[in-house]
Order: C-alpha cells, then structure tokens, then sequence
C-alpha cells in the first residue's frame, strides 16, 4: 500500500496506457510525472484538463501518443512549447489530440466515476469543437425533447494525483482546491497518490476530501512532490518557475539538457528494463 | 508606454473594462487581463462584486494578483471551494453567474472567439491553449465582457476556429443553437469599446480612447468596422483608478 515511488510507477503504469495526472493548478502530481518520464515510459495516453509544465515535460521527453485535454498552457505565462512542437512538428514525435471544453472534460469524468457510458451537459453547442472531436455528440432528452450535449465516460487505466496527507491504512485527505482528483480516481481502474506525508491519524480539516483506501491501489510518500505547483498548508506556488519554464521549454537543446540534468541527474538517459510483475 | 495622458493603452483598457462591472455582479473570471480589471474592480467601485474562478473558488479576494486561475490566496480568501464539476453544473450551467469575463486570441465581427488555432486545425500555424472553460462561460453566463488588444491579427473577418460563441452568424443566431446567455454585449480594448449593434449584432466601435482616431480603431480591425452616430470619447482613468491598478500589478 505504502510504497516507494519508483516501484509503485514501476508496477501501476505501463507502456500503451491511459494515464490521467491530475490537479487543477494545486497538488499536481509533478514527482510522479518525472518518474514516469526518468522510467521511460511509451505510448502513453495522457489525460488531464489542464496539462500545464509536467505535461509539456512528458510530452518532450516522449513520453505520450495521444493526449485528451481541455486547456493547454503554462497559466499566467503562456503557451507550452514542448506542447506546441509536438503539434506542429511532430517533434520528438507525432502527437495526437482529443480536444474539449473544461466542463465536457469535467463531466467525463463524473460518469466515469458514476459507473455510466456518458455524462450530459449543455455544452459545445456552436462551436468547432464539434466537428473535431468524436466525443462529443448531440443528445435529446427524452422528457423535455430539449437538445443537449452527450460525452463519454473517462476511465484511466490509472489516475495519479498528489494529496497533502495519507495514514498509514492508505487512506488519503486532500484540502484546498481539490479539483477533479477525487471524481478521476474514482473513475480509474488502478490509482496512484502521493502524498507530502504519512501520518498515524488524519486530523479533520475544513473543505477536505477523502479517498478511502479501498479506491487507492498505491500511496508513495514524496514531500515536496507537488513543487512547482503547490501543497496548501505546506508550500506556496513557485510562481518563479513557471516563468522561468518558458525559456527551457521554447529551445529542444535547453530541454534537452534539463532531462539530462533535472531528470537523470546527470547520467546519460537510458530505457528501464520492462517491469516483470 | 506611458503617454503624454500619463497612462498606457493597457491601462484605460483595464480601467474601461473594470468599470463594465458592477458590485451586485457575479463574475467568472478568466486568468490575465479579465482577472486583473475584476479585481480593480473589486478595490475601486464594486466592492461587492463576487467573483468566481473555475478552479472552484466561489467569492474569491485575493489581496495580490493571482498569476493562475488556481493560487492559493483564492482558495484562502473564498467564501466557498467547491470541486471543478461542482463550479461547471452547479454554478455555471443554470445562469447564476451575471457575467463571464473573456480573452481571445481572435475574434469576429459577431464577437464569436477563437483560443484554439490559428491557421488549420490539424495543421496549424500556432496551436493555442485551448478551450478551458470558456464555450460554456460564453454560453452560460448572463452576458460576457471581452478585453483583448487590438489588431488585424486578433480582430479577423472571420475567426480560424469557433471556440466559443459570440453572436454567431449574426441576428437570431444564439437562440437558435439554444444558448441561453446574451452572449457579448461589450468587448474593450486598448483602443476603444465596441458593443453589438442591437438590430445587426455586428460589433459597433462606440467609444474611442482619448487621443485615437475612428480611423486609428478601423486600421487596427479586419472587417469594415462600423461606429455608433453618436461615437463618444472613453473618460480617461482617475488617478485613484491608476493607483490601485498599479498597485495590483506592481508598477
């Protein structure tokens, strides 16, 4: 239950699957994602509502086949670069998106967590979005005959998020902006949470979210794990660097060498052997 | 540029659109330019004003500027954190939120907005952030404000990609989608103000800043922009307007 980051990426993610990382500006899961990249893993499928810098990280480092998101910048600085030759160039390689709004993504899902095939909303109508996304289609509501918008259930193979505290059962207490991380846990079919810290019991506090231990298959304590985003009650954003992202992220050769340096400290990157169990 | 009026174009820009708001209002708030003219707002003429962020903070009064739409000091400071579907189905989508606050990246004569693409969809010239919560804040919201810079570069015949509906193709074209907010009824810029005209729905420059020229507005606009009969002069921002604003943004 409670076990060391590396292993328990090693076991619960995989090459090929559907990953979602989230956090909505607060408690980004950014150590997960970095293990993720440092164990090299392929053809991931990444959801998120807003991949911002851990993201555009993974997306750089080749981490990811298909991305399903709803907004995706660097908040308050700008775009993404990594992102953004991905799309446009095709660099390290081709990248394919599945686009929404925040609140198709949002209700996506709340179905998947609810156990349905899809959510309803009003929602899209209007827009491109339509025309370029396959998951999004018009419905009639069978009482009212009003039109309205259907989208389907999001089940990640796995969901990883950050949370300010775990116990020792596995049980896990986020506060806070607390986002979409409960509905995306609860709707994966495997879930990771780091946490800032393990403690014996788990004090109430106020806002708070709890995941019981029964729907968290793994919790790997990392403090400082959310940084540079932040941890409430622990530590403030780094607004800093994600200012300071843009220059790394607008130049390969500057991303280059932050994976050398800030991900395989220093080592020449090299492919983990494939997890045996 | 601070100019000769002693405020910079971003600065009336702000000013102009802090003033749209009122203090009985709830405002969803988008990062940038929107959440730095509510928050003048909130310090200046409407303190009431409640403002609402799609992180979940309900009533949110930062004392400093957020940089994202998810800082701390707007969680600290809300009256309510409520969850990202919770803000989207239960706040947004019924219409309790008066006015939407918008930026673009282009936008039409139908003030229809565009934070996708520019150039092709699937081969683009520059791929932008995208949706985030805007196609239902612009469909949802009692009315929305835009403030965004003007140029032939954001301000297009007809936008790349419809990422969220202004007036659609014009009179009648919201209510036949079914939308049921107003849709834009103001978009400020560095340059003046620009409202749909009520018969055509074409945005209709109806103030120009101090010291700009209608020809000014139309140069900086890709379609034969048309201006109201009785075209007014924006009134330039109070010094106590400029205080508090600086004092938000650090200069």
């Amino acid at each position: 239950m409670i076990v060391p980051l590396d292993e328990a990426v090693r076991e619960l993610v995989r090459d090929g699957d559907t990953v979602a990382l989230e956090g909505f500006t607060h408690l980004i899961p950014v150590a997960a994602g970095h293990e993720i990249i440092r164990q090299g893993r392929r053809d991931l499928t990444l959801v998120r509502m807003t991949p911002d810098v851990v993201y555009d990280q993974m997306i750089g480092a080749g981490c990811a086949r298909r991305l399903v998101f709803s907004w995706g910048g660097n908040p308050g600085v700008g775009s993404l670069h990594r992102f953004r030759d991905a799309i446009q160039n095709g660099w390290p390689h081709p990248l394919e998106i599945e686009e929404h709004s925040h609140a198709g993504m949002a209700n996506r899902y709340v179905a998947g967590a609810s156990g349905l095939p899809f959510a309803v909303l009003r929602g899209y109508v209007g827009t491109d979005l339509v025309d370029r996304t396959p998951t999004i289609a018009p419905i009639t509501c069978p009482f009212t005959g009003e039109r309205l918008t259907a989208v389907p259930a999001l089940n990640p193979d796995v969901t990883i998020v950050h949370a300010q505290r775990a116990d020792r059962a596995g049980n896990v207490q986020l506060w806070g902006i607390t986002g979409v991380q409960k509905e995306a846990v609860l709707a994966a079919r495997r879930s990771l949470v780091t946490v800032e810290e393990v403690v014996d019991g788990l004090e109430p506090v106020p806002g708070q979210v709890v995941l019981p231990a029964r729907v968290v298959t793994a919790v790997a304590e990392v403090p400082g794990g959310a940084r540079p985003s932040y941890a409430h009650g622990y530590y403030a954003r780094d607004n800093e660097a994600y200012r300071a992202w843009d220059a790394v992220s607008r130049d390969r050769d500057a991303f280059a060498e932050w994976l050398r340096t800030d991900i395989h400290g220093g080592a020449p990157a090299t492919r983990e052997e494939e997890p045996t169990w | 540029m601070v100019t000769a009026t002693g405020y910079t174009a971003d600065e009336i820009m702000t000013v102009t659109a802090a003033r749209s708001l009122t203090s009985d209002t709830a405002c969803f708030v988008g990062i940038g330019l929107p959440s730095t003219a509510a928050n003048l707002a909130r310090r200046t003429h409407a303190p009431g004003l409640w403002m609402v962020y799609e992180s979940g903070t309900l009533g949110a009064e930062p004392d400093t500027l957020p940089l994202s739409i998810g800082d701390g000091v707007l969680a600290e400071t809300a009256d309510a954190v409520v969850s990202v579907p919770e803000v989207f189905n239960y706040w947004l989508q019924p219409g309790r939120i008066d006015v939407g606050f918008l930026g673009a990246a282009q936008i039409d004569r139908y003030a229809n907005i565009n934070t996708t693409v520019v150039g092709d969809y699937t081969d683009p010239e520059v791929r932008l952030p995208g949706a985030g919560g805007a196609p239902e804040i612009a469909a949802s919201c009692g009315e929305v404000v835009v403030i965004v810079r003007q140029s032939r570069r954001t301000f297009v015949e007809s936008v790349d990609f419809v990422t969220s509906v202004g007036h659609a193709g014009g009179p009648g074209g919201r209510e036949r989608l079914g939308l049921r907010g107003r849709g834009p009824t103001r978009v400020i810029t560095d340059l003046g103000v620009l409202e749909p005209d009520p018969a055509t729905r074409e945005l209709t420059l109806v103030s120009v800043h101090p010291g700009t020229s209608l020809d000014d507005v139309r140069a900086a606009t890709g379609w034969d922009l048309a201006a109201a009969p009785d075209l007014r002069t924006t009134e330039p921002p109070t010094d106590g307007e400029l205080a508090v604003l600086r004092s938000l943004t650090g200069r």
